[in-house]
């Protein structure tokens, strides 16, 4: 064997036992975030002579400071920044002591840049908030405070910075120490460890500092090297999403994944979250050899003892602590697109490793992070905070995020600019489905569709009251089965008589009357069956919704167009006659808007054609697709 | 179908295994950990991955962690060497004895047009050298194969601008970087989306540092080029730095001679444009002791990166890894 094939000597080894710490720094603009982190890379030998050599040069042509060195000027990395003297993105850096190694999310101050926060706070454990001592609490701190409590970091250092400009008053740490204790009671913080220090100056940074002999804990780099703060993951129940299927051969099929808490053993029964399908642990794969066993955190690849068909996007779990598997669920957004979101928008949602259309279904509210209170909204602006309802197109399985910072997590996905839209969270006890349990389903919607010898699709008739839904799905119906196919005709109508008799006419009522319907037309398709929908359903974002229930191109949205007054002179139910004499509220068309298609598969201008002409087209689309 | 050969790592032992798994330290552990659910984000997501193989220390800590990541599989993508013509000799024996070894898919892509126009490291300018050789090769080989993402070695410890990189870093048409046009990257949960045209820069090992990688090659017995651990060499002292003569094409200034000294190296580029350093770590545990007590970073020995301040984030800016 050459020598370069051959390993190292490999004998006891130096940083056998290091651990790591994932921290971020937030405060307000002056605060002096950079200094410290760059105070904490030089007092932890982390900075490189030639390192020196550059900021000192950088400090006497970019700094701000009247220091030789500026150790801000360690951090600024992009040439835009630096010259407005702004940090304006997040920055990683790293340093380590023989006890733990540290990466450290460097994040703004400004308000702006919520989301470069939320991003910091996403992967650390804990957070140090920096204050002035001069200034105290400010609208920043209180802010930054409740972000990263939502983001669930429980632990946090109050780092009261530039003690020495107060002339290490113990008074004024204590009345900081105070003021913070009061506002972050709610925040559910398992630890806040209060320490005044200068970054500047390096008191009670790495060594306690002599000129502050009335605070009697630790200084940051020993607070930071201690705080224990990963236990949670490794309690929690299993959950392992399935990343990749590895099938070398026929022979192997591997699943292999990050374990995203809890413990997986060889042995240990097993359950799919979304079908429920059961199995055990077979093996637990390596490179090295079998394992017997590992724990969150760890990338592995699990074989089982059944055949069982998994993809990406499923979720291995412990049968007895399941996920919740749902389309709907509550959960507070972080807004990061530059495009406000309301009702009815549309995504790509990420969580997991499965990626699912999905739907904001309702805006609830905005989070007042001065105050901690929740206001009521429609709608969230770049760097808002608020609890939202998402309905996805398939079920998915998750945990809520006070429970579980991986399976209560997602992001969404604008679908045309491909941005990161927002960082979601999914919240506790409001959702219905909670401790339902899919049953595996032995026959399949395919199986079903395979004896009918078609594909199910579901033709959805939109359009004012009058113009002509229910007249053409009547004729299509009849085509459809004269040419021996198998069908369903929901007319919206005759749906209020039965399932939907609870229900009146406001926008509210009208959203569940779609949503109900597009359930049961879903249902319908699973059956096998081609669906014919005949329904005013005026807003949009209830259609998108009934679309996503169905797979990519299985719902075809059909715009039956008439002219307003064309609609009203037919009048062939006599609403608008009603409406006109007071009898009838909310008409649509007359009282309430009607938002026609933006993509329909098919538009039927019924001033145009006759009926049968219409139903023509739309058979012609249906054949195409079955 | 018996397991395809290139899963099999070439001197590891069952015993040696057991060893290695328990000496991984906590923090260890979880970098690997980290760098292979993203190398397995990288093949589940994209149609057409491939691995930067520069064949220096981090790329051979990466493929290290794609043999792991995808056993009893081999990598499910090729291995890409940008070959300036002017690497090290000895870096293209370890290429070829890892890739005959492994059974690696390798690719290697030189900018032979610029290398026939005279292009060299003597009497280019070394900023545009670098661009014609290295980013431009790069770019060129990524459009050849219609690659849409590629995992690169690049550490945010190594220097600033990498430091605001994100994992998942977003190429532009023509590869360009916009640092101020980065998703945020939340959780486990990288946005791997691309619209037509796009094209992603993938780095499974940004949060390792300089010592991490070392004491990680140390703990799994990576094999490594021999030009890490200090040998006797020839160098001639040029601008404060120690240029190793690897072939005839040295060119000599005024009064240079070459000296017989004991060096390593910390990074492995075109070796008339890469410094070594005088060191007496023979072997990688001497390496780890002689960084846990450096006093310059790693990328001091590049004169590439002397050049301007901001250098790195303007040749990310056009393309470069």
């Amino acid at each position: 064997m050459p020598d370069a094939l051959a390993p190292p000597a490999n004998d006891a080894l130096p940083l056998q036992t290091r651990s790591e710490l994932r921290f971020l720094t937030c405060g307000s603009v002056d605060d002096g975030k950079s200094t410290l982190i760059g105070r904490l890379i030089s007092d932890t030998s982390g900075l490189h002579d030639d390192q020196i050599d550059a900021l000192r040069d950088d400090s006497r042509r970019f700094g701000t400071t009247e220091d030789e060195f500026d150790f801000a000027l360690l951090l600024d990395g992009l040439e835009a920044e630096r010259e407005q003297g702004i940090t304006i993105d997040v920055a990683y850096r790293f340093f380590a002591t023989p006890r733990r190694a540290f990466v450290v999310a460097d994040t703004p101050g400004h308000q702006q840049y919520t989301r470069n926060m939320a991003t910091g706070a996403s992967n650390a454990e804990l957070a140090i908030l920096l204050v002035d001592a001069r200034k105290g609490l400010v609208e920043q701190t209180r802010r930054h405070a409740a972000i990263v409590s939502l983001l669930g970091i429980r632990h946090i250092v109050l780092a009261v910075n530039k003690i020495d400009l107060v002339d290490y008053a113990e008074a004024r740490f204590r009345e900081i120490e105070a003021a913070f204790a009061a506002f972050a009671t709610p925040l559910g913080f398992h630890s806040v460890v209060a320490i005044p220090l200068s970054a500047r100056r390096g008191d009670n940074v790495a060594a306690a500092s002599p000129r502050t002999p009335w605070y009697a804990g630790p200084p940051l780099l020993a607070h930071l090297e201690t705080v224990e703060t990963g236990l949670d993951a490794a309690e929690a129940p299993l959950r392992f999403p399935v990343q990749w299927v590895n099938r070398p051969n026929g022979d192997f099929r591997g699943f292999a994944g990050t374990v995203s808490s809890g413990r997986v053993a060889v042995g240990d029964p097993v359950v799919v979250a979304g079908s429920g399908r059961t199995s055990r642990v077979a093996r637990i794969v390596s490179l090295g050899g079998d394992l017997p066993a590992v724990s969150a955190g760890r990338s592995v690849t699990l074989t089982l003892t059944d055949e069982v068909d998994l993809v990406r996007g499923d979720v291995i779990v412990d049968p007895r602590r399941r996920p919740t598997v749902s389309r709907r669920f509550a959960a507070d957004l972080v807004w990061m697109d530059d495009a406000p979101v309301t009702a009815g928008k549309r995504f790509l949602l990420k969580i997991g490793t499965a990626t699912v259309p999905a739907t904001v279904a309702r805006v609830a509210d905005t989070l007042n992070v001065e105050s901690l209170r929740r206001d009521p909204a429609d709608r969230l602006d770049l760097n808002a905070i608020g609890r939202v309802e998402i309905e996805v197109a398939q079920p998915v399985a998750f945990d809520s995020y006070a429970e579980n910072r991986h399976t209560g997590a997602f992001i969404l996905i604008d679908r045309s600019t491909l941005r990161t839209a927002a960082a979601g969270m999914v919240s506790e006890g409001f959702d219905a489905a909670r401790d339902v349990h899919r049953h595996a389903e032995t026959v399949t919607p395919a199986a079903r569709a395979g004896l009918k010898a078609q594909e199910p699709v579901v033709v959805w008739l939109t359009g004012l009251p009058g113009s002509g839904k229910s007249t053409i799905a009547n004729i299509v119906e009849s085509r459809l089965i004269a040419l021996g196919r198998h069908t369903m005709l929901l007319d919206g109508d005759n749906l209020r008589q039965g399932l939907n008799a609870d229900l009146g006419f406001d926008a509210a009522a009208r959203s569940e009357n779609v949503r109900r319907v597009g359930e049961v037309a879903k249902l319908m398709a699973d059956a096998g069956l081609i669906v014919i929908v005949a329904l005013v359903s005026p807003f949009q974002a209830d259609r998108t919704r009934a679309a996503a229930l169905l797979p990519e191109g299985r719902f075809l949205e059909i715009h039956v167009d008439a002219p307003a007054d064309l609609c009203r002179q037919r009048d062939p139910k006599g609403l608008y006659a009603q409406a006109d004499a007071g009898k009838l509220m909310n008409l649509t068309g007359r009282d309430q808007r009607y938002e026609p298609p933006q993509d329909p598969a098919l538009v039927l201008r019924t001033g145009e054609l006759s009926p049968e002409q219409a139903a023509d087209r739309v058979v012609s689309l249906v054949l195409e697709k079955v | 179908m018996s397991p395809p050969a290139a899963a099999q790592a070439p001197k590891i032992t069952p015993s040696g295994d057991a060893v290695r798994r328990s000496s991984l330290s906590p923090h260890l552990q979880r970098l690997e950990d980290e760098a292979i659910h993203i190398l397995r984000e990288v093949v589940a997501e994209y149609r057409k991955p491939v691995m930067l193989y520069s064949v220096g220390k981090d790329s051979s800590v990466m493929l290290h962690l794609a043999l792991k990541a995808f056993y009893p599989a081999p990598p499910p993508f090729p291995f890409l060497h940008i070959a300036s013509g002017w690497d090290f000799q000895a870096v293209l024996r370890h290429r070829d004895r890892i890739a005959a070894a492994y059974g690696l898919d390798l690719l290697v892509h030189s900018n032979e047009a610029a290398a026939r126009a005279g292009v060299n490291p003597f009497d280019t300018e070394t900023g545009e050298y670098s661009r014609l050789m290295l980013t431009e090769a790069l770019k060129d080989a990524l459009d050849l194969h219609g690659f849409d993402a590629a995992f690169g070695g690049g550490r945010r410890d190594e220097e600033k601008a990498r430091a605001k990189e994100r994992i998942f870093s977003l190429r532009a048409s023509g590869h360009v970087w916009d640092p101020r046009n980065q998703r945020p990257e939340l959780w486990r949960l990288f946005n791997t989306r691309l619209s037509p045209g796009d094209t992603m820069r993938v780095f499974p090992l940004s949060n390792w540092t300089e010592l991490d990688v070392w004491t990680y090659i140390q703990a799994e017995s990576i094999p490594i080029v021999p030009l890490y651990l200090a040998a006797e060499r020839m160098v001639v002292e040029r601008d404060g730095a120690l240029i190793a003569v690897d072939d005839e094409r040295m060119r000599f200034q005024e009064g240079e001679n070459t000296v017989k000294r004991r060096v390593r190296f910390r990074t492995l580029g075109c070796w008339p444009l890469t410094g070594a350093i005088a060191s007496a770590a023979t072997d990688v545990r001497g390496v780890i002791a002689e960084l846990l007590d450096a006093r310059s970073s790693e990328r001091q020995g590049r004169l590439v990166d002397a050049a301007s301040q901001a250098s790195m984030e303007r040749k990310k800016r056009e393309g470069y890894f």
